[in-house]
C-alpha cells in the first residue's frame, strides 16, 4: 500500500453548480499537503469522492493505487476526519471509537491508545454530546488514527480549536508526516497552514489553481516586488505611477512597488528629490500569495470591492 | 525532491468480515442508552400489559342463583375442546361388527328471530352441517372417541372421527326418491365407512383407526344439528352474531347390525342434553321413534371441536404496544445516523454498503427477537396462571402450538423491526418512517380486529398488508366442517400462521431491497 492519494480529472455537478471541474493532484508521503481554497472551491467534495462517499461524474480517485470502496479494513489504509460533529450525542467518545474498532477487527486496547494519543483520556467515558468543538476535533482525529493508516485526510481540522489546540495539531500533523505518512489537510484560511504544510494544493471553482511547495509559492509571489519606505508617500506614488509601476500602500509610510527594478526606483526618486529611508526586495506572506492566486477564483465577492 | 520512506504501520490488521460488521453494529446499539432502554421497554410492555389484562379478567358461572367456578371445557381424545351433544340409539359391540342403514329423509326445524315479540318463530329447515347416520363410539360418555358416517344438511356424505377429523364423501342430499345407504364396519381397530345409492354398489368414504376407540364399544344410529348461525352486519361496522336452536329428524330404514348380541335392544341416550331449571326436564330433547323397521331419529347439538375458553394469545395483548416501541428503536437505529451525519463514518469504515444494511438488519432482528422472546415467554405462563386463578376458562393448547405462539411473537417483532429499519433507511427521516410503519402494520391490524370494518375488508387487510404477520399468534385452529364465525374480530386470521408471517417477511425483504438500492446508488 503506497502512501499516496491520486486525484485525476474529477468532475461533478450538483444541479446548476459545477462543484468539481477537472480536479487533478497527487498527495505524496512524508509531508503535510495543505488543501486550500475559498469556501465552495470543491475541497470537501473532492475528499468525499476520494473516500467513496460521493460518486464523480468523471475522473477517478485512488488511495494507494486503489479505489477506496475496494479497500479491506479501510481505516488501516486511510484515516479521515470529515465532520467532527457527526456523533451520536448519547454515546461516549470511547464507545464511538469502540464500534469503529470492532468494524476493523480491532479491540479496546487500540481504542485506549488513540484516546491517549489525542489527549482525550479524561473525557473519553463522557457522552460525546457534551464535548466542546475542540474535544470533538480531537475525537475525530482519534478516529482517523484508529487504524494507524499511512494516509490521512482531514477536512478543516482547525475549526473550533483554541490557540493551544491549534499549536498542538500543527505539531501533531508535522510529526505524522515525518513518520512517512501522506497527510492532506484542508482549510479555507491559509494562515492556519502557515508553518504546517510543506506543500500546497490551491483550488478554486472546482479545479487546481496551484500545486506547489510553500517556498516556491512565496518566491513567485515576491518576484519583482520592492518595498519602499518613505515619508513622502504621495510624491513617491505619483513619480512611480508616471513610470508605469503598480504601487500598493501597505502601511502609513510603506509602499509595495511592482513592475520596476529596485535600482530604477532609486534613480527615479533621486532624480525627483523624493526622500526615502529604505528600498528592499519584497518578501510576500503566504496569505498574500494565496490571495493573488485565488483572486479570480473566489466565487462570491463583495460587490463593493 | 527528497526520497521519503512511506509509513508502515506496526498495527496488526484485524479481520474484515461480516462478523466484524455485526459486532460493530451490535456495539452501536448497545452503547446508546435510549435504545437499550427501548428494547427493555418492548419486553416490559409485553409482560406488563399482559399481566394487567390477566389480572383484570375474572369470570364465574352461575348454577341457578349460586355462583360457581366455571367447569373446565369438555375435551376430546386429542385434548382439544369439543362439543358432544346428539341423540344416539345404540347396542354394545365387543368385537368386529357393522351397522348399515338407508337414510331416506332429513327434515328439521329452525328457530328464526321472533317476528312478533314473545312468539317463537320456528320454520322448517335443515342447517348445513346437520348430521345423521351411523356411529361407533367408545361409550355414551361425552368426549370419548368415535367414528361416524353421516348425511349432512347440505354438504353431502361425510365421515368424521374424534371430533376434529373429517373426510368428504359424495355430495348431494337425500330424499325418498334418492336415499343414501351408509355402512360402518369395524375390523380390529380399523373402521371403514362406505356409502351406496342402491345398497349393492358400495364406495369407501374412508378407512380410519381413531385413537382411543378399542375394546367394547357402542354401535348405532345418531342425529345432531348445530344451531343456525346468523351474522348480521351492523350499520356502524362489526356484526351481530346469533346461533339459534335447530333440530334435525332423519328417517332411516333397512337397519342391519352385525356383531351384536342376538335379539339385543336399542339403548337410547340423549347425550349431553341440558336440563331445564327444574333439573329433570330435558331442554330441547332429541328422540327416537321406531315403527317396524323404520327409525326416526331426532337430534339437537353438534359433535365437533369447539372454540371454548380463552386462547393462549389473548395474554399477548401488549405486543401491539411493544411493537410501537420496537419500531421507534429500529427506525432510529438508522435514521439517527443520517440525522447526525454518522452514516458517512459508518460507510468509511465499511464501504460495501449492502453489507452495512444487512448487518444492521441482522442486529436489529436479533435484538427484537430477544426482547420479544423474553416478553412472550414470561407473559404466556404467568398470564395463563393469573387468568386460571381468576376463574377464567382457558382453551387447552398443545405445547407445540404454545411454543409457536411464543417464538412466533418474537419472530413477528424481529421481522417487523427489520421492516421498520428498512423503511427508516429508505426515508432517512425518523418521524416519517415511524408513521409509515405504524400505518402499514399496526393500523390495518387494529382496524381489522376491532369490528369496525366489514368482515371482508378486514380479511383483505390481514391478507395483503404486513399486519398479516399477526396470524402467527393464532392458536385456535379452524375447521371446514364446523359452523362457526371465523372472523378477524374473533381472533381468526384469513391466512394460516406461517403464511401470514411470510407476507410480513415479503414486505420486510422488499423494503430492505429498496433501501439497499437507494443506499448503493446515492451520495451520502
Amino acid at each position: 500500500m503506497e502512501a499516496t492519494i491520486e486525484v485525476t480529472g474529477l468532475r461533478k455537478r450538483f444541479g446548476q453548480t459545477q462543484a468539481l471541474d477537472g480536479m487533478t493532484f497527487t498527495v505524496l508521503p512524508g509531508r503535510v499537503t495543505g488543501f486550500v481554497g475559498p469556501n465552495g472551491a470543491g475541497k470537501s467534495t473532492t475528499m468525499r469522492v476520494v473516500l467513496g462517499l460521493d460518486a464523480p461524474d468523471e475522473g477517478r480517485a485512488l488511495v494507494g493505487g486503489h479505489p477506496y470502496p475496494s479497500l479491506r479494513n479501510p481505516l488501516s489504509h486511510v484515516g479521515a476526519l470529515l465532520d467532527a460533529a457527526a456523533l451520536q450525542p448519547s454515546r461516549t467518545g470511547r464507545n464511538h471509537l469502540l464500534w469503529l474498532a470492532h468494524s476493523q477487527g480491532l479491540g479496546a486496547r487500540r481504542v485506549d491508545e488513540v484516546i491517549e494519543q489525542v489527549g482525550l483520556t479524561p473525557a473519553a467515558r463522557r457522552r460525546a454530546g457534551g464535548y466542546s468543538l475542540g474535544m470533538r476535533q480531537r475525537l475525530g482525529i482519534a478516529v482517523a488514527l484508529l487504524g494507524d493508516p499511512p494516509v490521512l485526510m482531514l477536512d478543516e481540522p482547525f475549526n473550533g480549536l483554541d490557540p493551544e489546540g491549534i499549536v498542538w495539531i500543527r505539531g501533531f500533523l508535522r510529526s505524522l508526516a515525518a513518520e512517512g505518512r501522506a497527510v492532506l489537510v484542508s482549510s479555507h484560511l491559509m494562515s492556519e497552514l502557515q508553518d504546517t504544510a510543506g506543500h500546497l494544493v490551491v483550488v478554486g471553482r472546482g479545479r487546481v489553481v496551484a500545486d506547489t511547495s510553500v517556498a516556491d509559492l512565496i518566491t513567485t509571489a515576491s518576484r519583482d516586488r520592492v518595498t519602499l519606505r518613505t515619508t513622502a508617500r504621495a510624491e513617491a506614488m505619483s513619480v512611480l505611477a508616471g513610470a508605469d509601476a503598480t504601487v500598493t500602500v501597505t502601511e502609513r509610510d510603506t509602499l509595495v512597488v511592482s513592475g520596476l527594478a529596485a535600482e530604477h526606483i532609486v534613480r527615479l526618486l533621486g532624480a525627483q528629490g523624493v526622500p526615502f529611508s529604505e528600498v528592499a526586495a519584497h518578501r510576500a506572506t503566504l496569505e498574500e500569495a494565496y490571495l493573488d492566486l485565488t483572486r479570480d477564483a473566489v466565487e462570491f465577492r463583495g460587490a463593493a470591492r | 525532491m527528497t526520497a521519503v520512506t512511506p509509513y508502515r504501520s506496526g498495527l496488526r490488521t484485524g479481520r474484515d468480515g461480516f462478523a466484524q460488521l455485526l459486532r460493530a453494529e451490535w456495539t452501536k446499539i448497545r452503547t446508546v442508552r435510549g435504545w437499550t432502554a427501548g428494547l427493555a421497554l418492548v419486553a416490559l410492555l409485553i409482560v406488563g400489559l399482559g399481566v394487567l389484562f390477566a389480572a383484570g379478567s375474572h369470570s364465574s358461572c352461575s348454577k341457578g342463583p349460586i355462583e360457581v367456578p366455571c367447569p373446565a371445557p369438555l375435551t376430546g381424545p386429542g385434548g382439544v375442546p369439543v362439543q358432544d351433544r346428539f341423540y344416539f340409539a345404540h347396542q354394545p359391540l365387543a368385537g368386529d361388527g357393522s351397522v348399515t342403514v338407508r337414510v331416506s329423509s332429513m327434515t328439521g326445524q329452525i328457530r328464526k328471530p321472533d317476528v312478533t315479540p314473545g312468539v317463537r318463530n320456528v320454520v322448517p329447515g335443515v342447517t348445513p352441517w346437520a348430521k345423521a347416520g351411523v356411529m361407533i363410539k367408545q361409550s355414551v360418555r361425552q368426549g370419548t372417541a368415535y367414528a361416524a358416517l353421516m348425511v349432512t344438511g347440505s354438504h353431502g356424505v361425510h365421515m368424521q372421527y374424534n371430533f376434529t377429523e373429517d373426510l368428504a364423501g359424495r355430495p348431494g342430499g337425500v330424499s325418498a326418491a334418492s336415499p343414501r345407504w351408509l355402512r360402518l364396519t369395524r375390523t380390529g381397530d380399523t373402521i371403514t365407512g362406505e356409502e351406496s345409492a342402491d345398497g349393492s354398489h358400495w364406495t369407501t368414504v374412508g378407512t380410519v383407526r381413531p385413537p382411543g376407540l378399542a375394546g367394547k364399544v357402542e354401535i348405532g344410529l345418531f342425529a345432531a344439528s348445530p344451531g343456525d348461525l346468523t351474522v348480521t352486519p351492523n350499520v356502524m361496522g362489526g356484526a351481530a352474531v346469533a346461533s339459534r336452536f335447530a333440530e334435525v329428524t332423519a328417517v332411516m330404514d333397512q337397519v342391519g347390525v352385525r356383531g351384536v348380541a342376538a335379539g339385543g335392544t336399542w339403548g337410547r341416550d340423549d347425550i349431553g342434553v341440558t336440563m331445564e331449571a327444574d333439573g329433570v326436564t330435558p331442554h330441547h330433547p332429541g328422540g327416537l321413534v321406531q315403527s317396524g323397521g323404520t327409525f326416526k331419529v331426532t337430534g339437537v347439538g353438534d359433535i365437533a371441536p369447539s372454540a371454548e375458553g380463552m386462547p393462549v394469545e389473548r395474554v399477548l395483548t401488549g405486543v401491539l404496544t411493544g411493537l410501537v416501541a420496537m419500531t421507534a428503536v429500529a427506525v432510529l437505529f438508522v435514521t439517527a445516523e443520517y440525522r447526525r451525519g454518522l452514516i458517512r463514518t459508518t460507510l468509511l469504515a465499511s464501504p460495501r454498503r449492502g453489507r452495512v444494511l444487512a448487518a444492521k438488519a441482522v442486529v436489529i432482528a436479533a435484538a427484537a427477537f430477544a426482547a420479544g422472546l423474553v416478553g412472550a415467554a414470561v407473559t404466556v405462563p404467568v398470564g395463563q396462571s393469573i387468568l386460571a386463578a381468576n376463574g377464567n376458562v382457558l382453551a387447552p393448547v398443545a405445547p407445540l402450538t404454545s411454543l409457536r405462539v411464543i417464538v412466533g411473537t418474537a419472530a413477528l417483532l424481529a421481522v417487523a423491526a427489520v421492516f421498520a429499519l428498512a423503511v427508516g433507511a429508505l426515508f432517512r427521516r425518523s418521524a416519517m418512517a415511524v408513521i409509515a410503519v405504524v400505518v402499514t402494520i399496526i393500523v390495518p391490524y387494529v382496524l381489522a380486529v376491532a369490528s369496525i370494518l366489514p368482515e371482508e375488508v378486514s380479511r383483505w387487510l390481514l391478507r395483503v398488508t404486513p399486519a398479516a404477520g399477526f396470524a402467527v399468534q393464532q392458536s385456535m385452529p379452524t375447521y371446514a366442517q364446523v359452523t362457526a364465525r371465523y372472523a378477524p374480530a374473533e381472533g381468526y386470521f384469513p391466512l394460516p400462521p406461517w403464511a401470514g408471517f411470510a407476507v410480513l417477511c415479503a414486505y420486510a425483504a422488499l423494503a430492505l431491497a429498496l433501501a439497499a438500492h437507494r443506499l448503493r446508488r446515492s451520495d451520502v
